[in-house]
């Protein structure tokens, strides 16, 4: 079944390949198909001439004294035009097929990327991050190799195909019954050597994932490996893992291998059996046969025979590019996330007590409500963010998420307290829509946040998180990540806000250190105190902090505070941390359970509850 | 770098060895094949001799089998050869980066010791099943095509001598002046490739701050670039074919002219007129093919170099001639110990480290972001080296040990700890292969996890998935220290071992590590001063010094530092 699976050609998917590849260049690929018909023509064209050339040109004048060579000049030229109608049409035809090929390639990738962007962060939970990389890397590798070389080459070898058949046909009916017995042959070979390798392919694939798979797993724990001095047993498992890919390596080469030798050699067979035949009814003189028309006929069997061998040698890599586009077709296909917002975020000013749009930077933001029936409303925007019985679950029907309804007012502190799964990260993230919730309702500044459009809402929300990402560049393109006109000034001020100033000027180039690979020549510390950098040069009015300070130690978060604290000044901010000393000072801390909200209050009133928060900052609880 | 991968061929010398003999049959029979097509035109049915035309017509059936007999063969073992040539390379990474050092471990990233297992032995793969099989026979093609041709008419055959090598330069300077480009595309290729994986993993942080239009225009710019340098390169490559074409028509053109000439001069006949014309044909194929050959060997020079890189590795770590194989106690001196991690006495992360510390001691370790703690006990296994200095472990220099010796009594848990896919049990094997269920059972009370690993419905069975993503973090930590207490050591290490295990577990495991294993001596890094207070010293490291070792009393009432920590914390911890 598997088998057979893979064996077969996708043609809705080769089909939208195709689509694409012609969108944008009908004129350049309809000029490449008539240089590849030419070129098949003229192909075809001189291997006939050569017959003509034998026997009209050069056994007439056997035997001839004082021959007269002008004939044969002629016929001579005459080739030499086909050939260079040849030649040239295909130098067409590949040339003009790079541009074509390059510019599609180019275009799937910039379409994924954009389509990537729109995707929601779902899809980037159930899928992994290798899975979404080889859609740009393999998959698309395997594809330009059939944009640019399968496919061109398929249109000229069906076409060689038919032509050359066509010519088989008209030179001799019987000799070409023999060719088709022998294609017959030829293509049961192919199939019989395809479809095993074809099994073996698969079974290499699962191979290489499992070895891929244990090397990867092994050296990133290489350590631990080095520590428990694990290393001989470490050996052994690879052994096996090695040992068993290797095997499959060879079972599906082996038949690969095999094809050419055999379908060239049978090939032979052919020609071997066609000038016998041939030979005998030349010799006999049956229907109408010369010697010219044999050699001709054996140089179009040649030719026919050469193309077929080459889809089946191509043939494992076809539906492998295919499998690759299918991938990458459904990653283009995939629902993007919707958004149906229609409130947006703008600068004002206010002049006589109302609020006007403008477009200056202002500091001054205000949401722009365009009522349904017409009215234009301006509201400022401050950070008052509400929730009522609000549910939500990842998966519809599995509430993660029970009846949450909780508020904070504009310059407000409020902190999730929870172990691990309680549900904390997961409230901020519906502030912010990266998901949508289930039923209830959150507002921002008395606005539906359904209703505001997402770009805006995030703008108006700062988020510093745990993992923390950096991107490739330097230290202070990072911290302008979100705001790219800030001034030097600006940056270094965020930097000092968030203590980050003095370990980065303690680099060899400062604000000017190139970061690289998620910046991992800094610590895990030193990366957190650069997010939060980043967060404040943006000035949010609302900002989230899902353990912000986790990885930097106690002593030296005792010095950030003072930053964290005049940066969380009028903002409104949701604290996430483990470490309570951190949220201790919040308006209200929110103590979470399984999805519900089992406790509320200050420090002061929870620790007199002496409920769940009493026995966590005691320590008679675990966290994380 | 040929030498050395050479050698892995070992085993599969044969298979290597074999696969060209074949392959060098398989191409006399193609080569004799058109030579009797020849004699069968010209003295068969030229003549009209129906014998000499059957006759010859089997033998040549005969050779097409006897060529697919050899192809099937070559094909085969040359399958064999390759399979096992990238086996046994694999396996020589593999082992060797088993050796690595943590300092050599630090010098290549994972995903570059990953790819070189895997993309780059691909290529490299490729290009050896390429050398044994058709760089051998093309240049045999070559080679018995222009002789047979020369047979037949040496005239004729001039017109080769003059076309192939003016082809081979063709094909040699496309291969050539197109390298570089790709070269260069496959660089921007790999910047594309990291902007793409930088936002996969920031997703997050892109959408929050709302910078996809940023995004998606850095991203246009470089694959922009790519589609601009590949198209440099594929319109040099697209000169392929049509230069071959050429070639062919040009030899066809003038093996006709001059061809025919022959024939009436009964010089040629018509049958060794079309074998003139297969042999260019099998020619100028064997060109095309030595250039592909060529442009796979550029491509896989460069994984091959990546590979050999991999294997002339050598650990920074040895034994010495002669190792000690056992440790005596799990007492532990620092003299005078100096440590850079890129031995540059000028970027020390240690300075001048003098402690001792008695076998069966327990010691906190307290310090900053940064403050070289886990530097500091990484070099008791002798992780890495000391630059300057003597770090004694069992009154014994720790080089002087055999290094397996010294780490099966020296156990470590990880600050970055790591679980592996399979069960609780294999898991915990990891300290001992052979430990039985009762010692694991043992070891998981003492490292309080007993208790939640049996409220798992598979218990010891469970499956922890990779990275150990199914426990939280509290559990990952408790079964790591499990794991290192199966090795049943003389020192054990816990390097912030317990930050995600809440105060009163953290202070069970403590209590148990006092009573049942009080001649093990305990080295606990740790953040919080609730986990080392009742340690019998404690080191305060700041800036890779010891800024004060003594017990939580004395330091409480003199060392800054430590008030520091302390009051940051019970500020926020205890009030009862």
């Amino acid at each position: 079944m598997e088998n057979k699976k893979r064996a077969r050609i996708d043609f809705k998917v080769l089909g939208r390949t195709l689509k694409y590849l012609i969108k944008d260049y009908k004129l350049r690929l309809f000029l490449v198909v008539i240089s590849l018909l030419v070129s098949t023509a003229s192909s075809v064209a001189a291997n006939l001439y050569l017959q003509t050339l034998i026997d009209d040109y050069i056994v007439p004048l056997v035997g001839v004294q004082n021959p007269v060579y002008t004939s044969l000049m002629k016929a001579v030229v005459t080739m030499i035009i086909i050939y260079s109608v040849g030649v040239l049409s295909s130098f067409l035809s590949t040339r003009l097929m790079v541009k074509a090929s390059e510019g599609t390639l180019k275009k799937i990738r910039d379409e994924m990327f954009v389509k990537m962007q729109r995707l929601p962060i779902k899809y980037f939970d159930t899928h992994s991050h290798g899975d979404i990389m080889s859609r740009y890397t393999n998959d698309t590798d395997t594809l330009s190799q059939m944009i640019s070389q399968s496919i061109p080459e398929m249109f000229s070898v069906v076409t060689t195909i038919v032509v050359i058949f066509i010519a088989m046909i008209v030179t001799n009916i019987y000799l070409t019954l023999v060719v088709l017995a022998f294609l017959g042959i030829i293509l049961l070979v192919t199939k019989f050597m395809t479809s095993r390798s074809g099994n073996y392919f698969m079974k290499q694939q699962q191979a290489v994932g499992n070895l891929n798979g244990y090397i990867e797993e092994m050296i990133n724990g290489q350590k631990v490996v080095k520590v428990f001095c694990y290393e001989d047993r470490a050996k052994e498992r690879f052994d096996k893992l090695n040992e068993e890919l290797s095997q499959n390596v060879y079972n599906a080469n082996k038949f690969v291998n095999c094809i050419g030798p055999v379908n060239g050699n049978l090939g032979n067979t052919l020609y071997a059996l066609l000038a016998m035949v041939g030979g005998i009814l030349a010799i006999k003189g049956i229907g109408n046969v010369s010697v010219g028309l044999i050699v001709a006929f054996l140089q179009l069997s040649r030719t026919f025979i050469r193309p077929i061998n080459q889809v089946s040698r191509q043939l494992n890599s076809i539906v492998m590019a295919i499998a690759g586009a299918k991938r990458i077709f459904e990653f283009m296909d995939e629902e993007p996330e919707k958004d149906d917002g229609y409130v947006s975020l703008v600068n004002v000013k206010e002049e006589n007590g109302k609020l006007v749009e403008t477009t200056e930077r202002t500091e001054k933001w205000a949401w722009k409500y365009p009522h349904s029936d017409g009215r234009l409303e301006y509201v400022k925007l401050e950070g008052h963010i509400e929730f009522f019985d609000v549910d939500f679950g990842y998966e519809e029907n599995e509430i993660v998420l029970h009846d949450i309804s909780l508020y904070a007012k504009p310059g407000q502190k409020i902190a999730f307290v929870g172990a691990t799964g309680a549900g904390k990260t997961t409230i901020t993230n519906l502030i912010n829509r990266f998901y949508d919730i289930e039923d209830g309702k959150i507002r921002y500044d008395g606005i539906n946040i359904n209703k505001i459009k997402k770009d805006d809402l995030r703008l108006s929300l700062g988020m510093v998180l745990q993992d923390t990402n950096l991107f490739t560049g330097t230290i202070k393109e990072n911290i302008k990540y979100g705001r790219d006109d800030a001034t030097d000034e600006e940056v270094y001020e965020a930097a000092k806000l968030a203590n980050a100033h003095d370990f980065i000027m303690r680099l060899p180039k400062g604000y000017d250190t190139e970061l690289s690979g998620d910046g991992a020549s800094l610590s895990q510390g030193q990366r957190q105190l650069l997010a939060i950098a980043r967060c404040a040069l943006c000035d949010p009015p609302v900002m989230i902090l899902d353990e912000a300070t986790s990885s930097i130690d106690t002593r030296t978060e005792k010095i950030v505070q003072d930053g964290m604290d005049k940066l969380m000044e009028g903002r409104t901010v949701f604290v996430i941390a483990h470490r309570l000393s951190t949220v201790r000072n919040s308006k209200a801390i929110i103590v979470l359970d399984h999805g519900r909200i089992i406790e509320r209050g200050n420090h002061e009133d929870l620790i007199a509850q002496k409920g769940q928060y009493y026995k966590l900052y005691t320590g008679a609880f675990e966290l994380e | 770098m040929i030498r050395k991968l050479a050698k892995c061929i070992g085993e599969f010398k044969k298979e290597t060895i074999l696969t060209p003999v074949f392959v060098g049959f398989e191409c006399a029979f193609d080569v004799i094949i058109p030579f009797l097509m020849a004699f069968l035109i010209d003295n068969g049915i030229n003549k009209g001799d129906t014998k000499t035309v059957i006759s010859i017509g089997i033998l040549l059936i005969i050779c097409s089998f006897l060529a697919i007999y050899t192809g099937v063969k070559s094909g085969d073992y040359s399958a064999k050869a390759t399979a096992g040539f990238a086996k046994n390379v694999r396996k020589k990474i593999y082992y060797n980066v088993q050796d690595f050092s943590f300092a050599n471990i630090d010098k290549f990233s994972t995903s570059s010791i990953v790819t070189r297992h895997t993309t780059d032995i691909n290529n490299i793969q490729m290009a050896f099943q390429m050398i044994i099989r058709m760089a051998v026979r093309a240049p045999l093609m070559i080679v018995f095509s222009l002789i047979m041709a020369f047979v037949i008419n040496i005239k004729l055959a001039l017109i080769f001598l003059v076309a192939v090598p003016l082809l081979g330069l063709g094909l040699y300077f496309i291969a050539t002046t197109a390298h570089p480009i790709f070269e260069r595309a496959i660089k921007i290729y790999d910047k594309l490739n990291n902007t793409v994986q930088e936002n996969v993993r920031g997703v997050r942080v892109v959408k929050s701050f709302v910078t996809q239009d940023k995004e998606i225009e850095k991203f246009n710019k470089t694959s922009e670039l790519i589609y601009k340098e590949f198209s440099k390169a594929e319109r040099i490559v697209a000169l392929n074919s049509p230069l071959m074409q050429f070639t062919v028509a040009t030899i066809i053109v003038l093996i006709s002219w001059f061809g025919g000439r022959e024939i009436v001069a009964n010089n040629l006949t018509t049958g060794e007129f079309t074998s003139l014309i297969s042999y260019s044909m099998q020619i100028l194929m064997s060109l095309m093919m030595l250039s592909m050959v060529l442009v796979t060997i550029m491509i896989s020079r460069a994984s091959g170099e990546r590979i050999v890189e991999l294997m002339d590795e050598k650990s920074t770590l040895t034994n010495k001639e002669k190792p000690i194989e056992e440790v005596k106690d799990g007492s532990i001196s620092f003299e005078n110990v100096d440590f850079s991690y890129v031995d540059d006495e000028n970027k020390l992360c240690l300075k001048n480290i003098n402690v001792k510390i008695n076998s069966g001691e327990t010691v906190g370790i307290i310090g900053g972001t940064g403050s070289s703690k886990s530097t500091f006990v990484q070099l008791i296994p002798r992780l890495y080296d000391v630059t300057k200095g003597s770090l004694k472990v069992g009154g014994i220099d720790v080089r002087d040990y055999d290094i397996k010796a010294l780490r099966e009594q020296v156990a470590m848990v990880l600050q970055k700890n790591e679980l592996f896919s399979g069960t609780i049990k294999e898991n915990l094997r990891w300290g001992k292969e052979d430990a039985t269920d009762e010692e694991i059972e043992n070891v998981c009370k003492l490292a309080q996890a007993d208790e939640f690993i049996k409220t798992f419905p598979e218990g010891y069975d469970t499956y922890i998935e990779q990275g150990g993503t199914n426990v939280s973090g509290g559990q990952k930590q408790r079964l790591c220290i499990a794991r290192a207490l199966l090795k049943q050591p003389k020192i054990l290490i816990l390097d912030d071992s317990t930050s995600a295990v809440d105060t009163k577990t953290d202070s069970l495991i403590r209590k148990a590590f006092r009573e049942s294993i009080p001649n093990t001596t305990k080295i606990i890094i740790a953040q919080r001063i609730s986990s080392v207070e009742d340690a019998d010293k404690i080191i305060v490291l700041d800036n890779g010094q010891i800024n004060a070792i003594g017990t939580h009393e004395e330091l409480l009432a003199s060392n800054e530092i430590y008030q520091d920590v302390y009051y940051s914390q019970v500020k926020g911890g205890k009030e009862e």
